[in-house]
This record gives C-alpha cells, structure tokens and sequence, in this order.
C-alpha cells in the first residue's frame, strides 16, 4: 500500500497552493539536500509532465529551492526562497523538458559545489507525498518519510549482512532495504529505511566496515 | 490493517466502535505511539484549518488576484438572512471557500487531502460544528473519520489531480467530509461508507483544468461546491438512502476513470477551461508569455 498513515491524507501542514506541486517538490529538494550534506552552491532542476507545464504558477520552483535551502513544508520562508538563494549566492535553473516521465509528477535535480555533485530524480505521487525513484544513476524507493540511510559499498560477499549486523546490535529494525548496482563486483547501494533515527556512533561503525564507502543519514 | 471501505466498515461493527477509532487504532500501530501522541497531532492539523478558516473569512487575496474575497462575500450574505439553500450549507460553502482562498494566496494550510481540496473537510466541519456543537475530542475523530475514507481511496484510486482529475481531489475530500458528517450526526459506519458512495458517484469525472496552471479557477468554486455535495449527500445517508453501486466500487470507478482521462483533462492546464480564450488570456496576463507559448 502506498500509503500508510493518516497523516498523509490529513496533512501535512503546508505553504500552499499544491500539496504535490509545492509541498510534494520542497520535500524533494529537501532529501535532496539532506543526501548532499549540506547546501548546493548550484542546481540545474529539470521538470517533466505536470511539473513541467505548471510549476510557475504552483510555486514549484521556490519550493524546490526553499527544499535546498533546508525549508520545511510549512516554513513561510518558501515563498522567499527564490530571493534568499540570490543572496546566499545559489545558483539555479530550471529546464522544462518535453520527454515522457513514468509519473506526471517528476522532478531531476543536478547540484553540486566545488567539493562535488549529485543527481537525483524525485517525483511527487499527490498528498505531499514522494518518492525517490534514482540517485546518481542508482534506482531505488524511498519514500522520504522514514529515517533511511544509503549505504554506497563494494559489491563483495558478506557486506550487506555486516550493515544489517551492526543495526540489529543496536535494535534498529530495518522497515525496507533495497540493493541495487550498475555491474557484479563494483558500487553497489544499499538504501535501508528503518524505524528509528539512528545515532552517530552507529553511522560510524557501519563506515568502519570492511567494503563500506559512504554512508548518508537521510534526516526524519 | 483495512484496504477497502467493506474491510473498514465491518472492522467497526465488528468491535462495536466509530469508525475514528479504527483509524487511530490502525495509525497507532503503523507508527509505534501512544494515542494521546496521535489525537495531539491530529489536533494541530485541526488549528490549521481552524486559522485558515478564521483568515479567508476575513478577507484574503491571491498574488495573481484571481481569487479572493468570495468568502467575505458569503458571510455578509449568509447575515442578511434571505438565502435560499440553508445556512449550515452555506457556511459549509463559505469556509471552505475561505480555506481555498488561504491555499491560494500561499497561506498556511492542511492538506486534506492535498492542498486544492483542502476546503471542504475543514469548510463543512466548522459549518457542522455550529449545529451539533461538538467536542474539541469530537472534531478531531471527525478528521480521523474523513482521513479513513481517504485512506482507502488514496490506495485503491488516486488522491492527485495529475494522477486521476479533480474526481481524486475534490471529489475525493467531499466523500471524506460527508462519510465523517454522517458519523459526527450519529450514524452507523455503514452510512459513513453510503454517503461516500453518493458523494463521490457525484464527482466521477470531474476534470482538473486548472486556468494558468494555478490551483484557483475553477478549484475554489469546486470546493464549494464539494462541501455543498458532502452536505447533501450525509443528510442523505442519514434518511436512510443507499448507493445501488456499493462504495469500493465507486472508488475502483473512480480509478479507472481517471486512468482513461487525457493527460490535457489531469492537472496539466491544457484542456478544459484553462484552453478557453479567456483562461489563455488570464495565462498571458499573469505570465506575461504569448497565448500560444504554452498549451
């Protein structure tokens, strides 16, 4: 089912107009963000479908940046945001693409800065609600309302149980986790929703790990 | 955990219980809280609504001054006292109204579902408050009440307009409020479930053209008229009417229709009345592009 509470029909408490054009695209900007660790110095924001013929008017726009900006849903801020992304010195664009998306609904946000980049696709399936669908090249669901963290690692033998390991030492219980890798023996990700926030510590022994590259807190 | 209406209705008679309890009961479970951690939750939702109500009534006016001002407009008519359908309707259709004018101007709202329906579960509940004097406690079941109707229908059909039209939108939240007003008057889980049946046998194919792809013209107007539906439809329920098509199936209706909607009828702003030459003219005026730019 894919939705699961009663908060996702009732609610969330949101800046308006569009709860999947406005609401919907700040919460991907803002998995985008947390997944980037800190804020982009530039975004280049691609649209399709909906998002594409009617995000002036719906504030799609300012709520993928306000997203960036670490503005929540209900932050007031957002109807600003194009304005305190100028003075931060963010720089963003956005495309409106013509292709075809499997959701109408569609955003893909490439930001970076001088340390790195990233890109994700989100897409905003109504209510508020989202999905991310691929980050970095990499296909995977999240459902952006349970803690999650993404494990980048060697596709080897024994490195998705040394994750799930360490969790249960800890009594975090694993809600979904999805593997997914581009070719046998290289990167692989592993993106585990979970029940609880996590704390440092358990972060740093999972980096610890044999075969672990990164590991990312997406925050609840 | 219920997936349909028939599940959702028979789990209540089951237990002997409303229908907001099996729904706080299920959330409970779903997220591991206390119920006194859910009711309060669900309690600032209902402040929300509560100040978007209070503010449109006052007055709001929208950035592209499309809407704004019709709330106000209701009031003072409903104060004169010579309207023709019914006070309590009429209020339903002014706060609703009022909350969409909020949601319009970039306001503070609660989703309900989303965010261009987001009138008419408030709208008719602040209206029904006045008749049947309700409990703080009594008005945030009703909001479970609705919120279990739209649970199902979120899962079975589609709560988006981009998704299913404004049937999903609209149409979804006037067959919440009506199924919730039927268990606030007193009625049986079973009449909750006929007059969301009703209701949103009402709304089927309702398509979502919005004018300039902003959610005003003509969703305000429809989530009037969705509280004004959820109104009739729960007084309907209540007499004792029964859907001949039982409510999964109008959902799964619901869903289908939607599915077999063109892209230009579902949020896109390229049919319906957003494509009249006076939604194109609007479009240019806000937008400030060529008519022929978009669409």
């Amino acid at each position: 089912m894919k939705y699961k509470s009663v908060f996702d029909i009732i609610g969330p408490v949101m800046i308006g107009p569009s709860s999947s054009h406005t609401a919907g695209a700040a919460r991907i900007g803002l998995v985008a963000r947390s997944l980037f660790g800190r804020e982009p110095k530039w975004a280049d924001i691609s649209l399709y479908g909906s998002f594409a013929k009617t995000y002036k008017g719906h504030g799609t726009d300012v709520a993928l940046i306000g997203g960036l900006l670490n503005f929540d849903t209900y932050d007031e801020r957002i109807i600003q945001a194009k304005e305190i992304a100028k003075e931060k010195n963010m720089k963003v664009k956005f495309i409106e693409e013509d292709a075809l998306s499997d959701h109408p609904n569609t955003a893909r946000l490439r930001i970076g800065d001088e340390n790195g980049e990233m890109e994700l696709v989100g897409i905003s399936i109504g209510g508020g609600k989202i999905e991310i669908t691929e980050l970095n090249g990499f296909q995977l669901k999240l459902s952006g309302h349970n803690p999650a963290i993404l494990v980048v690692h060697d596709d080897r033998f024994g490195a998705i149980a040394s994750v799930s390991n360490v969790l249960a030492k800890y009594e975090i219980n694993i809600g979904q986790m999805d593997v997914s890798r581009k070719e046998k023996g290289k990167m692989a990700l592993m993106t585990i929703e979970l029940d609880q926030m996590v704390e440092d510590e358990v972060l740093n022994e999972l980096r610890a790990l044999p075969n672990i590259t990164q590991v990312t807190r997406i925050v609840d | 955990m219920f997936r349909n209406v028939a599940e959702l209705v028979e789990l209540a008679v089951s237990q002997n219980k409303k229908i907001s309890d099996i729904m706080i009961e299920q959330e409970m479970k779903v997220k591991s809280k206390t119920k006194e951690e859910i009711m309060s939750f669900m309690e600032r939702n209902l402040e929300v609504m509560e100040q978007a109500v209070e503010r449109g009534i006052q007055g709001v006016k929208s950035h592209s001054g499309l809407t704004g001002g019709d709330a106000v407009l209701l009031q003072a008519y409903i104060e004169k006292g010579n309207f023709l359908s019914g006070k309590t309707i009429l209020d339903a259709v002014s706060k609703a109204v009022a909350t969409n004018e909020v949601n319009a101007a970039m306001g503070t709202i609660c989703a309900t579902p989303t965010a261009g329906s987001a009138g008419v579960v408030p709208g008719t509940l602040f209206a029904v408050r006045d008749k049947l004097n309700p409990t703080r406690e009594e008005m945030v079941h009703f909001l479970f009440a609705a919120g279990a109707f739209g649970f199902v229908v979120a899962n079975n059909a589609s709560i988006s307009g981009a998704a299913g039209g404004c049937q999903a939108e609209v149409g979804s939240a006037a067959g919440m409020a009506a199924a919730a007003i039927v268990e606030m008057a007193g009625g049986t889980p079973a009449q909750s479930a006929e007059a969301m049946a009703i209701t949103l046998k009402n709304m089927l194919g309702l398509v979502c053209d919005p004018v300039a792809g902003l959610v005003e013209v003509p969703c305000v107007k429809r989530n009037a008229m969705g509280a004004a539906n959820a109104m009739v439809a729960a007084d309907m329920a209540l007499a004792g009417v029964t859907s001949r098509i039982p409510c999964d199936e109008v959902i799964d209706a619901m869903f289908k229709i939607g599915q077999s909607m063109p892209t230009a009828l579902k949020e896109t702003a390229q049919g319906g009345l957003a494509a009249t030459p006076t939604g194109r003219e609007l479009e240019a005026k806000i937008f400030g592009i060529p008519l022929n730019k978009r669409g």
